[in-house]
């Protein structure tokens, strides 16, 4: 889609503050009604987590008594801890990957001229097509047959780059104008230090927005780690709150303190850096 | 003997440099994945035994298999009732959003929150709201204005749309920003033409906004559509008991080809089905493509 779209979601309003009208007020109170019922979800599963098992049968938003004793309990065997960092480190490194290797695919594809050019993009993009679950199987049978089961490269192989990814950079390269790249040429740079130098920097904006896609999309994988994994010890956050949860059964303050612990470091995340995280979103949704 | 390259020659070199990794990447871990799966869905295999071919088999034993058509209705029955209801709530609600000045940025945040929560711990959640009383949110709800209890995850009927519902829920954020992206991407001069020609505002929405906003309605029906037809993480978490239950009432086929492949090892017949999965991925999509743009 065209850089129009894109330019124009970041403008503030441009038209004149007229007064509220009934209208107005109308809509504000709508949206706002149907924004708590949003959240609502979020809210009960945080003020259930705060709560004594006698008190989850009240529907009460402010428990009686709030307490972090889920937390000590689920916190206590250290499986949360083992799982969250499994899922950091799983999702950073894989968020590197495709940050280095989709951009230096999408800038080879966009600023070099040689044969079979065009061939390897359309190789690349038509991966698009192809379903992740059509693939598990092979992927399986693969990990088998060199021992990658129940390991981080078994986890993480699979999407270490996208073609989403470096369709993405490509069309952000676009933008990086060519005499930019001759100039440093001159100057005597080789190919590698005029990427890293001269061109990366000018994407920052899109490199940022395909690492938050990346990181997200990582850090909520359920089916291939829940393939790819046997051991409580090799599971992500995800899987390890699947599991934690169906054996918890009717525990269900300790199932919403899991479902919190997975949550909550996401969405201060992007409480923190909201404009920035729904820039990205946009960037990345429409150019991609 | 680089040296004595042109300085075309030399880029070509570092071209190739650069794919190298890339290019061994895309051929080990998708292409031959594909091919392999597709070769595999003409075999028996138990992971265990020999590889036998067996022609179109799985394929045929695919068609005469009544849990699959089952779990094929279910499957475009996500597609069917998700896709529309997404569109258009994530539309009215952009539409209005666009149009709010006072806490604006605040408004959008509640919106968009439930796009960065994970699949899992939302199923989880709204699991608890379908329990029965005393239990469940909705049902305690139910019975405190008189309406009698509802089975939402035990019915055969209502099962179906209360999976999906934390998956719109979820998926609502993100098609309301690229929505409101779209809506200011219109430019104000043919509202103001528009305004001085005395035309309805209903009118003005029909001939103008959701005409120019036709690559933004393509982009979230393909990309919503594409989600629904994978849906996994919601029914998985919400039916652990019985995955896909009851009696196969929740079950999508990426449910179907997971129990296939790892629960009975029957990797042929669930790479059969990957196939399948993959040519109704391909033909929805170009489907929609045809209609959205000729229109």
């Amino acid at each position: 889609m065209n850089t129009r779209l894109i330019a124009a979601s970041f403008k503030g309003r441009t038209a004149a503050r007229r007064p509220a009208n009934l209208g107005q007020i109308l809509r504000w109170l709508l949206l706002f009604a149907g924004g708590i019922l949003m959240v609502m979800p979020i809210t009960y599963m945080i003020s259930t987590s705060l709560k004594w098992p006698h008190e989850i049968y009240n529907l009460a938003l402010i428990p009686n008594e709030p307490h972090l004793e889920n937390y000590t309990y689920v916190l206590e065997d250290g499986r949360f801890y083992g799982w969250f960092v499994n899922s950091l480190i799983i999702a950073l490194i894989t968020t590197v990957s495709n940050v280095l290797f989709d951009s230096l695919v999408g800038y080879t594809l966009c600023k070099f001229r040689f044969a079979g050019r065009y061939i390897v993009f359309i190789a690349i993009l038509s991966t698009l097509m192809i379903p992740t679950e059509m693939l598990v199987i092979p992927w399986y049978l693969m990990s088998q047959a060199f021992g990658w089961l129940d390991t981080y490269w078994g986890i993480m192989f699979p999407g270490l780059m996208t073609a989403f990814g470096t369709f993405l950079m490509k069309q952000f390269f676009e933008t990086v104008p060519n005499d930019f790249i001759e100039a440093a040429r001159i100057d005597g740079l080789n190919e590698l230090e005029i990427w890293w130098t001269i061109a990366m920097p000018l994407v920052r904006p899109a490199l940022a927005a395909l690492a938050i896609f990346v990181f997200l999309g990582n850090w909520t994988a359920f089916i291939w780690p829940l393939i790819v994994t046997n051991s409580v010890e090799m599971y992500t956050l995800p899987v390890g709150l699947s599991s934690f949860s169906d054996e918890a059964d009717v525990q269900w303050e300790l199932i919403m303190t899991g479902a919190a612990i997975s949550t909550i470091p996401t969405l201060v995340v992007f409480l923190v850096f909201q404009r920035f995280i729904i820039r990205g979103v946009v960037m990345a949704g429409l150019k991609g | 003997m680089y040296d004595r390259l042109t300085v075309r020659q030399k880029q070509v070199v570092w071209a190739w440099g650069f794919l190298a990794i890339p290019i061994v990447f895309y051929v080990v871990i998708r292409f031959y994945p594909t091919f392999n799966a597709m070769l595999i869905s003409f075999q028996e295999w138990n992971l265990l035994g020999d590889r036998l071919w067996t022609g179109l088999d799985n394929y045929s034993k695919l068609l005469n298999d009544p849990v699959f058509w089952k779990v094929f209705r279910n499957t475009f029955a996500y597609l069917l009732i998700g896709t529309p209801i997404s569109l258009v709530v994530s539309f009215v609600i952009a539409f209005h959003l666009d149009r709010l000045r006072f806490m604006h940025g605040f408004m959008r945040m509640l919106y968009f929150l439930p796009f960065m929560t994970t699949a899992v711990a939302m199923a989880w959640v709204w699991r608890w709201f379908y329990q029965p009383v005393p239990i469940g949110l909705f049902n305690n709800f139910l019975s405190s204005i008189g309406i009698p209890q509802v089975t939402f995850l035990r019915s055969t009927s209502l099962a179906l749309p209360a999976v999906l519902a934390p998956a719109v829920w979820a998926g609502l954020g993100f098609q309301i920003i690229i929505f409101m992206a779209g809506l200011r991407a219109i430019p104000r001069t043919y509202y103001e033409a528009a305004r001085i020609d005395g035309v309805s505002g209903w009118t003005i929405l029909w001939e103008i906004t959701i005409p120019l906003l036709k690559p933004t309605i393509i982009f979230i029906v393909v990309f919503s559509s594409i989600g629904f037809l994978r849906i996994f993480d919601h029914v998985y978490n919400m039916t652990t008991n019985d995955p896909g239950g009851p009696l196969n009432a929740t079950k999508p086929l990426v449910l179907m080809i997971y129990q296939t492949a790892f629960n009975d090892f029957n990797m042929g017949y669930a790479a059969a089905q990957t196939v399948v999965l993959f040519l109704i991925l391909l033909i929805v999509s170009l489907v929609q493509l045809r209609i959205l743009r000729d229109r």
